[in-house]
């Protein structure tokens, strides 16, 4: 049997990121003990649990920021990192992976705007450098989600002028300029001062209203039972237990999930 | 207490509170003191015959001291632009994940700035000593080009390339610190908009970089270009060599070398002036708004903590 065809090694339809059996280590430390996840294309997926449960590499495993040690992990049924060739997975060239990795943004907890280009600069630099648009066309599209994240007003502004919540928002806009078929939040309100949560908030919740396809790991537990179409606990590198953000907050079925409940909500 | 305080408020408002400030006694006399001995060493300077300023004033744009200005000149730059090259080479080797390249560069950085420029200066100039023929040739194909090391290596070609490695060896260095100063958040948000390496390198990691490479680079040129003067010990004629020149007839030292001093001082305060205008622009984004204009360059080109090497 070939293993192109090999159907446990194939994700079920419709199904945006699919992982079984994740395993990641860092020297001898593991991470992840073997991580199963399904998010279907234009859902919403909320990761929580404790620091140290791996949550953050995960989430970094899907774009192969991390390469993983072991397990299958592909987005729109293909690895990111990876060939499938006779059985074996080579990594991929580093310009495949470039192109790979365009289709899937990232937001990260420090915004992570590029210092030494303004708002809209930070918009336009990977369209032009990696889609090949021109200056032109890159300052339109960038002006126009500038306007629909409610930054177009500072588009001049250096990223260091901006408040934390404004750079998150530019942030956004500056992955969303690449029209990513995936977003993955990495605990994007954790480094911003409570009365500025809300605006980055309220521009997630307007993307997830878009259609677009959200893998966000998150403390706002309030933002995953409005939003989330699945609410994932990880705890120890592994899943503990996903479903229904509503039905889980009420009841949830493991003993650990209810006692990490109890400490957030 | 409370008694008097409350019968000064009668008369005494809020308003008319005033601060007295300190009196500096001692600033007063240290200034004092300063500008005495200033004024003495001016007038020993001014009255003393053995400097003879009018001398000064002769050979000051003597057509030999011209010469020497614009050679000093032409290595400085010749030197730093390739200087730069090989060590953003290194440097990046440096920060290669292959441990050979690392160790490499480690070795290169270590020998050439370890060793004293004087003598890898003397070096270079005698290595017909040790290979008295350059010859390229490839298998297969034979000699390509062939020619006595004395005809290819002249006293200013050995200059460049002897100060060039060295001064490649502190560039590197330089270079790396202002890599590794640019957060690795920006790399990974690069990476995950789909920028190759190259990319991230040159227009992410490269511009935020020059903020932190800029001003040890500034630096660096100064002292190299005071540091030229030492390729006068192998007959290059620049600024120091051209004056020994006049000297070694005239018997003039001591004017000449005042010559010597003056036209390194311009030229250090004119390379400050740039260094300052280049650091404006690539702290832009630091947009303190205290702007820059010429006063403030000259005020950074005569700080006095700037090229202390050499």
């Amino acid at each position: 049997m070939t293993t192109d065809t090999d159907p446990s090694l194939h994700a079920p339809k419709n199904m945006m990121v699919y992982a079984r059996g994740v395993r990641k280590s860092f020297g001898k430390v593991e991470v992840l003990k073997g991580v199963d996840m399904q998010v279907p294309t234009g859902s919403v997926a909320c990761i929580i649990g404790p620091s140290g449960s791996g949550k953050s590499t995960f989430l970094r495993c899907i774009n192969h920021l991390e390469d993983i040690s072991g397990g299958l992990l592909l987005v729109e049924d293909k690895f990111v990192g990876y060939d499938l060739i006779d059985d074996k997975l080579h990594v991929v060239r580093p310009a495949e992976l470039c192109r790979r990795r365009a289709d899937i943004g990232m937001v990260f907890q420090n915004f992570n705007l590029f210092g030494h280009l303004t708002a809209l600069e930070n918009l336009m630099e990977a369209p032009i450098q990696v889609r090949g648009l021109s200056r032109r066309e890159a300052r339109d599209r960038g002006m126009a989600l500038l306007e629909r994240v409610g930054m177009a007003h500072k588009a001049d502004a250096w990223p260091r002028q901006l408040s934390g919540g404004q750079q998150q928002r530019v942030a956004i806009a500056r992955a969303l300029a690449m029209d990513p078929k995936l977003l993955l939040f990495d605990e994007p309100t954790s480094a911003l001062d409570p009365e500025l949560v809300g605006e980055v908030l309220a521009v997630m919740l307007d993307l997830a209203r878009s259609g677009i396809t959200m893998v966000v790991v998150t403390h706002e537990i309030g933002f995953a039972r409005e939003v989330g179409d699945q609410l994932i606990f990880m705890d120890g590198g592994v899943v503990e237990e996903a479903g229904d953000p509503r039905e889980m907050l009420r009841n949830a079925r493991s003993e650990r999930t209810r006692a990490f409940l109890s400490h957030v909500l | 207490m409370n008694q008097s305080l409350g019968a000064r408020q009668h008369h005494l408002r809020v308003e008319d509170l005033t601060v007295v400030p300190p009196r500096h006694v001692w600033l007063w006399i240290s200034t004092a003191v300063v500008l005495v001995l200033l004024a003495m060493v001016f007038w020993a300077v001014g009255t003393n015959k053995a400097y003879d300023w009018p001398a000064v004033g002769r050979y000051l744009f003597h057509p030999s001291i011209l010469r020497g200005v614009v050679n000093t000149l032409m290595l400085t730059v010749t030197i730093m632009v390739l200087a730069t090259i090989i060590g953003t080479i290194i440097a990046i080797m440096r920060l290669s994940p292959s441990r050979i390249l690392r160790t490499f560069a480690n070795a290169y950085i270590w020998f050439f700035r370890g060793a004293p420029a004087l003598i890898q200066l003397i070096f270079w100039f005698n290595i017909s000593i040790i290979m008295p023929q350059i010859t390229l040739s490839l298998p297969g194909i034979g000699v390509i080009f062939s020619a006595r090391t004395n005809d290819v290596m002249t006293p200013f070609l050995t200059a460049v390339v002897a100060l060039a490695l060295h001064e490649a060896g502190y560039m590197a260095e330089i270079i790396r610190a202002g890599i590794t100063s640019v957060p690795p958040g920006q790399t990974e948000a690069a990476a995950t908009l789909g920028m190759s390496r190259r990319k991230i390198l040159w227009r992410i990691v490269l511009p935020q970089a020059m903020r932190f490479i800029v001003p040890p680079t500034g630096n660096e040129a100064i002292n190299l270009m005071k540091a030229t003067s030492l390729v006068s010990v192998i007959a290059v004629d620049d600024l120091l060599y051209s004056a020994q020149t006049i000297y070694a007839r005239t018997f003039e030292t001591i004017p000449l070398l005042s010559v010597v001093a003056i036209w390194y001082l311009v030229m250090v305060t004119i390379m400050s002036i740039g260094q300052h205008f280049l650091e404006l622009h690539f702290g832009r984004s630091d947009s303190r708004g205290d702007g820059g204009g010429f006063r403030a360059a000259l005020r950074m080109a005569l700080n006095p903590m700037r090229g202390r090497r050499t």
